[in-house]
């Protein structure tokens, strides 16, 4: 199928569940990309992942008590973000055990809560990878107006979230509440997950808040340009996957990353500065931060 | 009126204690090294100080009022390894971090604030390299970097931990020029350290520390070498004595 093609279809009215779910995974993509730039600097994917399975019995309880999944999700997620950061004060289990335990849990919960649900299997499969179809008019405006929550409190907390990422002593030490903030950037990982959960899947939306964030740390040494790149990389993926989903009858949430992942490597080996072409084409590198050292000295 | 006064200060970590009863004082414009061995409670005296543990007893006043956390204009250089240098962020940005407790929630800095980041930079003497990411900065401009970020509170106090270690004697020495003149600028500047031999050469006084304060004067005043085979339990033929009696 040609691109003009799939043009005709997102604007044929029989379709009109396409554009729907385009304007979806755009939308979630960009949030995932901005939110994710904090996940990937604070090495944080392992908490990313565990929201997104904790946000599972949270959906799985909306949807077998037909209520909102985003609020069901949202609240799951936060409840598991909450309990993680709780137990994690407790000096003598290391964060990351902590994390185990409670997403499993939350998963397992969600899969035992979904199983009482009538036509559990189509819905489950559904939830775990993602769809194209069955997005209700509603959730754009859910997804969009949630996305523009979590961006403006990104922006109204970055230097903050900087601060607590860099060095949490310091932080501390400057009066900053580093608990509550840990909680609210988890909150907004939470968001960002379940807006993202419909299109892309329960299992495969890590892949949104990590690669165009990974991808964009590779190209840039700026902070400010790693959030702007990152959910451009992350809108465009979203944008080709779903175009080679469509074409090609293939699952929706498995393409958009697999498109994702054909860009991170790609610019891993063609980044102008750290990529592998770049460091393989450099004579001898160190000499310049040596040189650097001894030059500021003098001056 | 001392800059920084520390009365009796004891302090417990996880159950035990590890610093009793210490008194210290460091006035404007004095530059005190505090040495001892690892595990003598110089990290937990610095980090009280900073009013990130509370102490059992006792008290720190900064100038004129004792220390609330985030409060009090005091400037703090954790150990370099404590922070993100994988980030990806300039000089000038992690200078400016240091004023993120000040600014507050929801405010974004202003001319002031680049005017003391700037001054800070150009203190440390940084400028040509403000816009450098400080991943690619060598530990000597590193540390320099962490110490522009403690000045650009512009604080009347500066706490240093262990800013030595890891550098080159180049280096080190520049380093402590630099603490020198910031003293001599009506800071007071608290250092941990354990190069010895320089701390003799360029703090005005040394206070010797194990749990608790064991002596605090010039080097002159500390010429007794049990002093320092109590603080650092060595005995008589340790070579640390011998280049206490070289210096």
């Amino acid at each position: 199928m040609s691109p003009i093609d799939f043009l005709h279809d997102l604007v044929n009215p029989d379709l009109a569940f396409l554009p729907k779910a385009l304007l979806v995974a755009m939308m979630s993509s960009i949030v995932c990309g901005v939110v994710g730039c904090y996940v990937v600097l604070r090495g944080m994917a392992f908490i990313g992942d565990a929201v997104a399975h904790a946000v599972f019995p949270g959906l799985a309880v909306a949807f077998v008590l037909s209520g909102n999944l985003i609020l069901g999700g949202t609240l799951a997620g936060i409840a598991t973000a909450i309990l993680v950061a709780v137990f994690s004060q407790n000096r003598r289990l290391r964060e990351d055990s902590v994390i185990g335990i409670f997403f499993v849990a939350a998963f397992a919960l969600g899969i035992v809560v979904i199983s009482r649900a009538p036509g559990y299997a189509g819905s489950l499969q559904q939830f775990l990878f993602g769809s194209l179809t069955g997005i209700p008019d509603e959730d754009l405006y859910v997804v969009g107006g949630t996305g523009i929550l979590v961006l403006g409190l990104v922006f109204a907390l970055h230097k903050e979230f900087v601060a607590i990422t860099l060095d949490r002593e310091m932080a501390r030490a400057q009066g900053l509440r580093v608990f509550w903030l840990d909680i609210v950037l988890y909150v907004l990982v939470t968001l960002a997950v379940v807006i993202s959960v419909q299109t892309i899947g329960n299992i495969l939306v890590l892949a949104l808040l990590v690669t165009p964030a990974a991808t964009a740390r590779l190209l840039t040494d700026r902070l400010a340009v790693m959030m702007l790149l990152a959910p451009v990389i992350g809108g465009l993926s979203a944008l080709v996957g779903l175009y080679v989903s469509w074409s090609w009858d293939f699952p929706t949430g498995g393409t958009v990353v697999l498109v994702l992942t054909v860009a991170f490597l790609t610019v891993w080996v063609l980044a102008p500065r750290h990529g592998l072409l770049a460091r393989r084409l450099r004579p001898a590198p160190g000499g310049p931060v040596e040189k650097a050292d001894n030059t500021a000295m003098a001056g | 009126m001392s800059a920084l006064g520390v009365h009796g200060l004891t302090v417990d970590l996880g159950g035990r204690t590890v610093l009793t009863d210490v008194d210290l004082t460091v006035d404007k414009g004095e530059l005190v090294g505090l040495v001892g061995p690892n595990g003598a409670g110089k990290t937990t005296l610095l980090r009280t100080l900073m009013g990130l543990l509370r102490p059992r007893a006792g008290q720190v006043v900064v100038a004129d009022g004792p220390v609330r956390r985030g409060r009090a204009k005091l400037g703090y250089v954790p150990q370099r390894h404590e922070f993100a240098w994988d980030f990806p962020i300039s000089v000038e940005n992690v200078v400016m971090t240091g004023r993120t407790g000040m600014l507050g929630l929801f405010r974004r800095p202003g001319v002031t604030d680049w005017r003391a980041v700037a001054e800070a930079i150009d203190r440390v003497r940084m400028t040509d390299l403000r816009s450098r990411p400080v991943g690619e900065l060598s530990g000597g401009q590193r540390q320099r970097v962490l110490l522009a970020r403690a000045l650009a509170l512009q604080p009347s106090v500066l706490l240093l931990d262990e800013p030595f270690t890891g550098l080159d004697m180049p280096t080190q020495d520049m380093l402590s020029d630099l603490l020198r003149s910031l003293a001599r600028e009506a800071h007071a500047v608290l250092t941990t350290t354990h190069d010895l031999p320089g701390a003799l050469h360029t703090c005005d006084r040394l206070a010797l520390l194990n749990r608790t304060v064991i002596a605090a004067g010039t080097p002159d005043q500390l010429r007794d070498e049990q002093l320092w085979m109590d603080t650092f339990g060595i005995g008589e033929h340790s070579p640390l004595l011998k280049i206490l009696k070289a210096t």
